[in-house]
């Protein structure tokens, strides 16, 4: 891969989430593998960065160093300009970098309530509000994502669909509102009629709350209709950077021609024997 | 098409029952024909009773799953209705099997896959020697295009997602089963993978090991490349039944349009289009819907739609289950553009 050109060293103001070199090696000897192989870069706020890469290619690992749940080997990672490893208070760092995961079953407590698990989110708050507010705030984020509040009082997470379960996971984000959110594979477990909403919500959440996201996917397609910039990873690299219409129309990196080229989409042929390939297999 | 059908469901109708002792009719009057060398493609979104389908069609009825009524018939013999035993050891695997929606879970991660494997021939009544046994599955994981020697002493755990999902088509297709059944066989993964998955499945159909496929999606953009013909579903049936390139480019249903209208493309033209997700969920089918099912969430409904009983039609050379379907292009969808001066719905 081409070296890219190394960035201005001053730092311009709005720059939220920075990372100067980072590595995350696991192993040593010969299972060493370097999931993360020296990446820099800068995420201005209020931009929706989306990682993209095929399975295997470092974007999770990336994400948990972004959300501190993971240490990188070498390097550092900024948050707001201060090393996101001299932040001693845990909690705050919390407040500030929130996560959506894939599956959102797992990430749920499968033993409470929906609606006690989302007020519980104000225990990571200094203050903690009187009931009555918790109680309105939770009703407010739930509406932010279409959902009635009636509709889940009393229930819990197995009682709800993939869709709707997502959708509660953002209504946390909605309730925390913090600076960073990083959403890693939000829509691969949910249809995809409900696919387009998950992407809605995060948009507005760009809109409405200023938010800066970072977007982890393995398809361009959602990559380009949500992002400001897209980052291609392979291997632990990113190896190409820029806005989404450049990437899609004049990809440079090979690994992005294959990965636009993966997509199925309707007006191209894709497995190299024409349309309806069922048909001709005869 | 002349020739036989392979797979012939007629009228299927199954239900379950809850612990409430509720019927819900997942799979209401569904019929479907599938000859040799065609693969169904049936889409619909989460809960319209895709899978319920799936484990109708394969005779797998296991509370609180129930048969209702209606018929599947492969090469003209009735799969329904056999013993337990008979049914597995001579249908299942040989005349229809299934690549599960979680394949990359399927796999039982105590036992090598050359066990795993070899169980699918010594299950089958097969009493062949140890020699011989493995000499099949190495030639049929190389066919595959696994690398036999290591995938065989491999445990399932120790294998990637794409590696995983070939081993488990290897598995299921073995014994050279007529039909085929793919649950949202790459759901799980990524986009590359997915492509030689795919690619993997049409060359057994080439060569023959397999010879029909229903595949079970939510991506209809994806059966555009997959499949022959394309049944949509919606809240345990069929809404619009045709071609290809009959159900993509030109739905005639409005539930067709609304899940093309809520696909993303990458193309760069499509770029900027917004995809729309549909509103509201299905209907609970605990209760007994009449008319159309999906008048609910419809964007052109009509105010008699949910009073009227709403029978497959066809329209345009496919079956179609909308009374407001009519024969010229886009009608039932955009009836703001289209110049029908029938009764208008709230503008």
């Amino acid at each position: 891969m081409t070296a890219r050109p190394v960035m201005s060293p001053e730092r311009s103001a709005d720059v939220k989430l920075e990372a100067r070199d980072v590595s995350r090696v696991f192993g040593h000897g010969k299972g060493r593998k370097v999931a993360v192989d020296r990446v820099s870069f800068q995420i201005q706020g209020e931009e929706i960065v989306s990682l993209v890469g095929q399975s295997g290619c470092g974007k999770t690992v990336l994400a948990k160093l972004l959300l501190r749940l993971d240490q990188p080997t070498s390097g550092q990672l900024l948050f707001n300009g201060r090393d996101i490893e001299a932040e001693r208070d845990l909690k705050r760092h919390f407040r500030q970098v929130q996560a959506v995961f894939q599956d959102p079953f797992s990430a749920f407590n499968q033993f409470f309530t929906i609606r006690s698990q989302l007020e519980s989110c104000f225990r990571l708050f200094e203050q903690r509000p009187p009931p009555a507010e918790v109680a309105a705030r939770v009703d407010a984020a739930l509406r932010a994502v279409n959902i009635e509040p009636r509709e889940i009082d009393g229930k819990y997470p197995f009682e709800l669909s993939g869709g709707q379960m997502q959708r509660m996971l953002l209504a946390r984000i909605f309730i925390i509102r913090p600076e960073v959110l990083i959403a890693d594979e939000p829509t691969s477990m949910v249809d995809a009629c409900s696919r387009a909403s998950i992407l809605d919500y995060l948009m507005k959440l760009k809109r409405d709350l200023k938010m800066t996201i970072v977007f982890v996917t393995h398809d361009v397609g959602l990559a380009c209709y949500v992002s400001d910039t897209i980052y291609i990873m392979h291997c632990g690299q990113i190896v190409e950077r820029g806005a989404p219409d450049q990437v899609m129309t004049a990809p440079e990196s090979p690994v992005t021609r294959e990965l636009l080229d993966d997509i199925p989409d309707i007006h191209r042929d894709w497995l190299g024997r024409g349309a309806g390939a069922g048909a001709s297999a005869k | 098409m002349s020739t036989t059908p392979i797979l012939d469901v007629a009228d299927l109708r199954v239900h379950y029952r809850t612990r409430a002792g509720t019927k819900v009719q997942a799979v209401d009057g569904v019929s479907f024909q599938l000859a040799a060398g065609e693969v169904l493609g049936i889409a619909g979104e989460s809960g319209c009773g895709k899978t319920t389908l799936v484990s109708a069609c394969m005779g797998l009825y296991m509370p609180p799953l129930f048969y209702g009524s209606g018929s599947v018939r492969i090469n003209g013999e009735s799969i329904l209705g056999l013993d337990r035993e008979q049914h597995r050891k001579h249908v299942l695997g040989r005349k229809i099997a299934i690549i599960p929606q979680g394949a990359l879970n399927s796999l039982n991660p105590t036992r090598k896959v050359r066990d795993l494997a070899a169980d699918m021939i010594y299950s089958h009544g097969d009493r062949s020697g140890k020699a011989e046994i493995e000499e099949r599955l190495r030639e049929r994981f190389t066919r595959i295009g696994l690398d036999a020697r290591h995938v065989l002493d491999a445990y399932p755990v120790e294998l990637p997602a794409g590696t995983k999902q070939r081993v488990v088509i290897g598995v299921s297709t073995l014994l050279n089963p007529q039909v085929v059944v793919a649950d949202e066989p790459t759901s799980a993964l990524d986009v590359s993978t997915q492509k030689s998955v795919i690619r993997l499945l049409f060359d057994l159909m080439d060569r023959q090991i397999i010879s029909s496929m229903l595949f079970i999606t939510h991506e209809l953009p994806l059966l555009r490349h997959v499949s022959s013909s394309i049944a949509v579903m919606y809240a345990g049936e069929f809404v619009e039944h045709g071609r290809t390139e009959q159900v993509i480019f030109d739905g005639r249903h409005p539930y067709t349009r609304a899940l093309m209208g809520s696909m993303l493309s990458a193309d760069p033209g499509q770029r900027g289009k917004k995809p729309v997700g549909i509103d509201g969920a299905p209907p609970d089918l605990k209760h007994e819907i009449r008319g159309c099912r999906f008048a609910e969430r419809c964007p052109v409904a009509r105010p008699d739609c949910s009073g009227a009983e709403q029978p497959l039609r066809t329209v345009a050379g496919r079956a179609v289950r909308c009374s407001y379907a009519t024969a010229e292009p886009g009608v039932a969808a955009e009836p703001q553009m289209d110049a029908e001066p029938q009764m208008e719905a709230q503008p």
